[in-house]
């Protein structure tokens, strides 16, 4: 499905993969105000549907959809290289939002809930971040953004497998980063902290750290074209934050219940 | 929590963010034991329920479809007014009304059926609604449009005949993004009925301030202020959020008797010195208050009620001047008291507020037993009169007051869909 919309020609080129989710609809959103022309994966057909005709409304140049359940990842190359053909053969920036946080309880016993948890944000992913990485390193042009997690800076009871999965990822992303320097493409894993969404919702922790999907949006949208470091952290205090955290001495940190 | 602050409790809260969630969330509900809510603009019990579970509609906020051509805007209940002015008003629409304030969703707006200064010539939001999307909770998914006595009863319903999904709403033309007026300060309350009638036949948009705390001489004066939009260019929308905003609960004598006298007393010559024609964009016309985040603080921990009533065209002007009167006899006196005529257009709405006549509201710091007194003195003149009471604004409404002002609240209770209920509801049906 495409919609024209009446913006200019010269519209950032974005792929989203995981548009469903909560942050990702408000980053498209400020894309959208600045004319974007996007291309929305996920596995809701109905949702993506809507989540592309409210983007349309709000000023996005065209927006397509393509449903995919990216934890199956086989096909990744092709399927990226069609989304780009979609997109009029290039790419701006390619997003990985897709996740799941899973449930830690359950995977110190259950194999297939530590599987699941595992091969959606780790092994999936890292096959789409090297299926956009292959583009955009041949194209000399464009970033790939994964979001990760700030739960992969230190291992705690609550959440190591998930914190796993997205430490591992964060170094993946970062080795493409490194590999594309030469290209002229770039790579960026953003360490997200804790973020008001249905992934978090229900959970305890510090709400005062916790932020809205709407606050970090706008400098989530301006990594699609601006020049970042290969691991940043947003919102920004989660660097100083998790380097305390880091620094804390295994016999507090033990007695702690994070 | 409810914008008057007048209780403070926590409900259990549950997120719609998919209209395909709605159904799972209403399955299996007990019985008067959901209500959706907004952006808590509501200012007592409508939006309340205790010993229930609200549903936040703030995240169904998407866009269905917006044609430039035609003006016509169909969109998820859950989107602000603030964010539907972003999108509509650089394409030359605004809304076919507005309350004054733009951070409340589409579906409050429907559901408490809310007017604007341009009643008199526009009615209320409900006659400009086309269509809406109401999910009943045994699952039927309905479209309901103007004719349809659901749809009668769901205009204005305050969210209890089901889960309003999604609004269609015809927008109005607009040439520019400012309007121009008149500024007028009237001496009487007879004054201000000549210059509304007067000012109707040519202004699209008419309001007044009063200094209600004046006395003697002064007593019912106040600003008439009359205006149109006004021709091009379209330029700037408003600013997407408060660029102040008030951090804590203020001490409560922050507005209290001497305080709101000296206010409005300078208020008035600072407006009177105003006077004649003026020029300036919707945001600080249609919402001055919008300017302040989270105003509602200025009143102190105890909150305030607001009260805001209209009293029948033929009435006139008499039992306004009887509230003002019992209102500074007792001392009391409203920091922001907003008159204004509405128009003989009638809403679909079973239980909309707006009829023909003169509509006064008015706020008070919550001072307990002293303030409802003033406010049951207040309602027996508006009884009297054949008036009614605002319930987007109300905390206290008696059953019987819901009764005398709401003749259609019998053929309404019959569409109320039995998971749903309110405080407000509570309170007043049988």
């Amino acid at each position: 499905m495409a919609r024209r919309g009446t913006r200019g020609t010269n519209a950032a080129r974005i792929i989203v993969l995981g548009a469903t989710s909560a942050i990702a609809i408000q980053m498209c959103r400020v894309l959208a105000r600045d004319g974007a022309e996007l291309m929305l994966v996920g596995r809701a057909a109905l949702r993506l549907e809507a989540i592309a005709a409210d983007l349309m409304a709000r000023g996005a140049r065209a927006c397509h959809v393509s449903v995919q359940d990216l934890s199956l990842a086989a096909d990744a190359q092709r399927l990226t290289a069609g989304w780009v053909a979609n997109l009029g053969g290039k790419v701006d920036a390619v997003y990985l939002f897709f996740g799941i946080l899973g449930d830690q309880e359950a995977a110190r016993s259950d194999l297939a809930e530590l599987e699941a948890i595992l091969v959606t944000n780790f092994t999936a992913a890292a096959h789409w971040c090297q299926a956009a990485a292959t583009i955009l390193e041949k194209q000399k042009s464009g970033g790939l953004i994964a979001i990760t997690s700030v739960a992969g800076d230190r291992g705690r009871q609550s959440n190591y497998a998930y914190g796993a999965a997205k430490a591992g990822l964060s170094v993946f992303v970062e080795g493409i980063a490194h590999r594309l320097a030469p290209s002229g493409a770039r790579a960026v894993a953003v360490k997200l902290g804790m973020v008001e969404t249905p992934m978090t919702e229900g959970r305890n922790g510090a709400s005062v750290l916790r932020v809205s999907p709407e606050s970090i949006a706008t400098p989530l949208a301006r990594l699609a074209r601006g020049k970042s470091k290969p691991i940043i952290y947003l919102p920004w205090f989660w660097r100083p934050a998790m380097l305390a955290v880091r620094a804390l001495p295994v016999s507090l940190f033990h007695r702690s219940r994070l | 929590m409810a914008w008057g602050g007048l209780k403070r409790d926590h409900y259990p809260m549950a997120t719609l963010r998919f209209a395909d969630e709605a159904r799972g969330l209403l399955a299996s509900r007990p019985l008067a034991n959901v209500l959706a809510v907004g952006l808590g603009r509501s200012y007592g019990t409508s939006n309340t329920l205790s010993g229930g579970a609200l549903l936040d509609m703030t995240k169904l906020d998407r866009i269905l479809s917006f044609d430039h051509a035609a003006g016509i805007l169909r969109a998820e209940a859950g989107l602000s007014l603030n964010d539907a002015l972003a999108v509509i008003v650089p394409c030359g629409w605004f809304l076919p009304t507005t309350p004054g304030t733009r951070f409340v969703t589409l579906g409050g707006a429907v559901a408490n059926d809310v007017h604007g200064k341009n009643h008199h010539s526009a009615g209320t939001l409900g006659c400009h609604v086309r269509a809406l999307g109401l999910l009943r909770s045994g699952g039927e998914m309905l479209e309901l449009r103007p004719g349809d006595p659901l749809f009668a009863a769901t205009i204005g319903g305050l969210g209890l005949t089901g889960l309003i999904l999604w609004v269609e709403v015809a927008l109005s033309a607009i040439n520019g993004t400012n309007v121009s007026g008149e500024r007028t300060a009237f001496h009487a309350l007879d004054e201000f009925m000549a210059l509304a009638a007067e000012a109707e036949k040519t202004f699209e948009h008419t309001v007044a301030w009063i200094d209600c705390a004046s006395t003697g001489r002064a007593f019912g004066r106040g600003i008439f202020e009359a205006a149109n939009w006004a021709q091009g260019p379209l330029g700037e929308v408003h600013a997407p959020a408060p660029a102040l905003s008030v951090p804590v609960n203020a001490p409560s004598m922050t507005i209290s008797h001497p305080t709101v006298r000296t206010f409005n007393a300078l208020h008035f010559r600072v407006k009177k010195a105003k006077s004649g024609p003026f020029r300036q964009h919707y945001s600080g016309f249609f919402y001055p208050l919008d300017a302040i985040g989270k105003w509602n603080r200025l009143y102190g921990a105890r909150g305030f009620h607001q009260y805001q009533c209209v009293i029948p065209e033929r009435e006139g002007v008499a039992p306004v001047r009887d509230m003002l009167d019992a209102i500074t006899r007792t001392g009391n006196a409203s920091f922001l008291a907003v008159l204004k005529r509405f128009g003989a257009r009638r809403s679909p709405g079973l239980l909309s507020f707006p009829m023909e006549g003169l509509t006064l509201a008015l706020d008070f710091p919550n001072r307990g037993a002293l303030t409802l007194e003033l406010l049951g003195r207040l309602d027996d003149i508006v009884r009297a009169a054949g008036g009614r009471l605002y319930a987007a604004k109300d905390a206290r409404m008696s059953r019987a007051m819901f009764e005398s002002g709401y003749p259609d609240a019998d053929a309404f209770a019959r569409f109320v869909d039995p998971a749903f209920s309110s405080d407000f509801w509570q309170a007043v049906s049988r």
